[in-house]
């Protein structure tokens, strides 16, 4: 199969572009998706290539985008809505909580909604506290919605497609530290990765490091630092928080018994909290060590540089993390 | 009413306001029903009193047009032509409900009538609206949105930025303000700085079909046909119906019971009182047709009753089935 080395940017236009080319209903719509070409280039061409039709920029208006596109994919199109960052986001909290992920079970089925809502993510660059969130683990709360968060420009593009192609209401949200960085990526217009699969993206024997989004590229700096040191590590990228791969982890974990839980977001109630409470649910009797957790540090985000490291995980608060366990 | 009577046919006319008092005794019974504790949760938001206004409305739609509204939705479910006796089955959480029992009377919803739903967040299904509008505009279907909203969702984002997205994308919606003077227990006038609601149309540069009298199916009907004709046309509308709800906001609400006279004057002018007065004047040998009405409705809700009292309830299959595709 063909690849080619391109940014997650790119492979995420790639996607997008494929799927309005394979399916009319597909269409986008957002905040600066058009003339601007999308806030982060995602969209770029799209209206000259679509035309305004099927390539509509929205008011900056939140509640009507995310609740808009509610109710076309009800209607039977396949909106692909743009979020600038996720951070507004919490303003369609309730259209996509509410609505997105209730029509179809509130009404017993008469309804579906097959949307995509995409939102960039993260943070680290000094965007100061309302402009920093990484907020996945809340949304993904919620039975109805599926949340998809990739770490590689392979996995965007294959995720994505299958977000659009299912009959589920999706979030999707993209780091915006990833938009720049290149890897393969396959020309297949059917590539599309099954929605709810995790990857391991290095194996290992003797822990197994947990993470999505930009939490893998730490993990992976980590194990490859640990690796010089003869320590093994297994990472997995769930991919998805909803549906979760709890079989793949579960399967990992049986063969190291440790795991270290790595995420962008805050500590209290987290993904990480999550995949500890599973482990001791299920896998107690494979545990030799206590569940680690590296995530943000429970405080808002400020402006200056120098504190703001202070709070963002690194490879370096990883591989100490494995180190307590090992 | 003349011009009317062209468009609508006796036959019509007669089946109008058969609609209008199955609406009414559906209500009472739903009021009755709860209070016996047979209809369950927390929730019961009665139409009596906004018949004309639903009716009148839907009846100037396509049967392929389409209709969403927030939760006082009994009476706009019936107007759409959902069937009675899985309405009813809903009101009691039966498997044999229009939503399967896991909506309730907040939730009713017929995709076969494109009945799009009742929905219970303050101004939610605006934006839900304008996507369905958005999906006619987009397949040039020729296909309208008819949205009732409550006047105590006027005060929300929702409908600003709903109404916005509408005119900036031209599309296909009717806007239906049903202006029954309070958002739960606060009059119009206290919460809105502008209480002739239809004037919000200036703000969006959008058609503002102005202030109707919701008690008069006729004067409903004649501005929802323009209405309907423009939305179909050019792009979206803004009609205010004045209207007035005989119960509470809910049922457990009692502090309405304090407005006597507000009530005594509306009521003078019953939506079905004023049909019914209409009907007489012009055809003057209606009175056998009009004694057929009440009994066929009365047999109607009472065999809606056996049927929600007779079907299966919900079961734990049920529960976790349509959370997802």
């Amino acid at each position: 199969m063909a690849e080619k080395n391109i940014p997650m940017r790119e492979a995420l236009r790639a996607a997008l572009r494929e799927e309005m080319i394979r399916d009319e209903r597909v269409f986008v719509m957002g905040q600066e998706v058009g003339a601007w070409e999308g806030t982060h280039k995602v969209t770029r061409g799209f209206l000259d290539e679509f035309g305004a039709r099927r390539v509509r920029d929205t008011p900056i208006s939140e509640m009507a985008i995310a609740g808009a596109a509610v109710g076309a994919a009800m209607a039977g199109l396949r909106p692909v809505a743009e979020i600038m960052t996720i951070n507004f986001a919490f303003l369609a909290f309730d259209a996509l909580i509410n609505h997105a992920a209730k029509v179809r079970y509130m009404f017993d089925g008469q309804f579906k909604a097959p949307m995509v809502l995409r939102a960039a993510t993260g943070w680290g660059n000094q965007a100061t506290a309302t402009h920093s969130h990484t907020p996945e683990p809340i949304f993904a709360h919620f039975p109805g919605l599926y949340l998809g968060c990739p770490s590689t420009p392979a996995d965007a593009k294959g995720m994505l497609k299958a977000a659009i192609r299912d009959d589920n209401p999706v979030l999707f949200t993209e780091v915006i530290a990833l938009y720049p960085k290149p890897g393969l990526v396959p020309d297949d217009p059917d590539f599309v990765l099954p929605i709810g699969k995790g990857d391991i993206k290095r194996a290992g024997k003797d822990v197994t490091i947990v993470s999505y989004g930009r939490g893998v590229e730490w993990s992976l700096d980590a194990a490859e630092m640990l690796a010089r040191e003869g320590i093994s590590c297994e990472v997995i990228d769930v991919r998805w928080l909803r549906p979760l791969d709890l079989p793949l982890i579960f399967e990992s974990f049986k063969k190291t018994n440790r795991c270290v839980v790595v995420e962008e977001s805050l500590p209290f109630y987290s993904f990480g909290s999550e995949i500890a409470a599973q482990l001791q649910e299920h896998m107690f009797d494979y545990m030799d060590a206590p569940i680690k957790r590296v995530s943000a540090m429970d405080v808002p985000l400020p402006y200056a540089k120098e504190i703001e490291l202070m709070a963002l995980p690194d490879a370096h608060k990883v591989v100490a993390a494995v180190k307590e366990i090992i | 009413m003349s011009e009317l009577t062209k468009t609508l046919t006796r036959a019509e006319l007669i089946e109008v306001y058969h609609q209008m008092v199955l609406i009414r005794r559906f209500e009472e019974k739903c009021k009755e029903l709860y209070n016996a504790r047979k209809i369950g949760g927390v929730y019961l938001h009665l139409y009596n009193g906004q018949e004309a206004t639903g009716v009148g409305a839907i009846k100037a739609l396509k049967p392929t047009d389409h209709v969403i509204t927030a939760y006082r939705d009994h009476g706009i479910a019936i107007a759409k032509g959902a069937d009675v006796n899985r309405l009813m089955a809903e009101m009691f959480g039966k498997r044999t409900g229009v939503s399967g029992g896991k909506g309730g009377s907040m939730h009713l919803a017929d995709a076969s009538v494109r009945m799009w739903g009742g929905y219970a967040i303050v101004g939610g299904h605006l934006p839900l609206a304008a996507g369905i509008a958005l999906k006619s505009k987009y397949s040039d279907d020729g296909d309208v949105v008819l949205c009732f909203i409550g006047d105590g969702a006027t005060n929300n984002g929702y409908f600003h930025e709903a109404l916005n997205l509408s005119a900036v994308w031209d599309l296909p919606v009717i806007w239906l303000i049903e202006n029954n003077l309070y958002g739960m227990g606060t009059p119009v006038e206290v919460s809105s700085g502008q209480p002739e609601l239809h004037k919000r149309a200036i703000a969006y540069g959008m058609k503002d079909f102005g202030r109707v009298d919701g008690m008069d199916f006729f004067a409903v009907y004649e501005v929802a046909q323009q209405a309907v004709e423009y939305a179909r046309t050019t792009g979206p509308v803004l009609i205010e119906a004045i209207t007035y709800r005989y119960e509470g906001h809910g049922v457990s609400d009692r502090i309405y019971m304090k407005r006597v006279e507000e009530m005594q004057t509306y009521q003078q002018r019953d939506p079905l009182i004023v049909m019914e007065k209409k009907l007489r004047e012009l055809f003057p040998d209606i009175e056998p047709e009009l004694a057929q009405i009440e009994p066929a409705v009365a047999a109607t809700i009472q065999e809606a009753v056996r049927f929600a009292e007779e079907s299966p309830v919900p079961t734990a299959e049920d529960l976790t089935r349509n959370v997802y595709a």
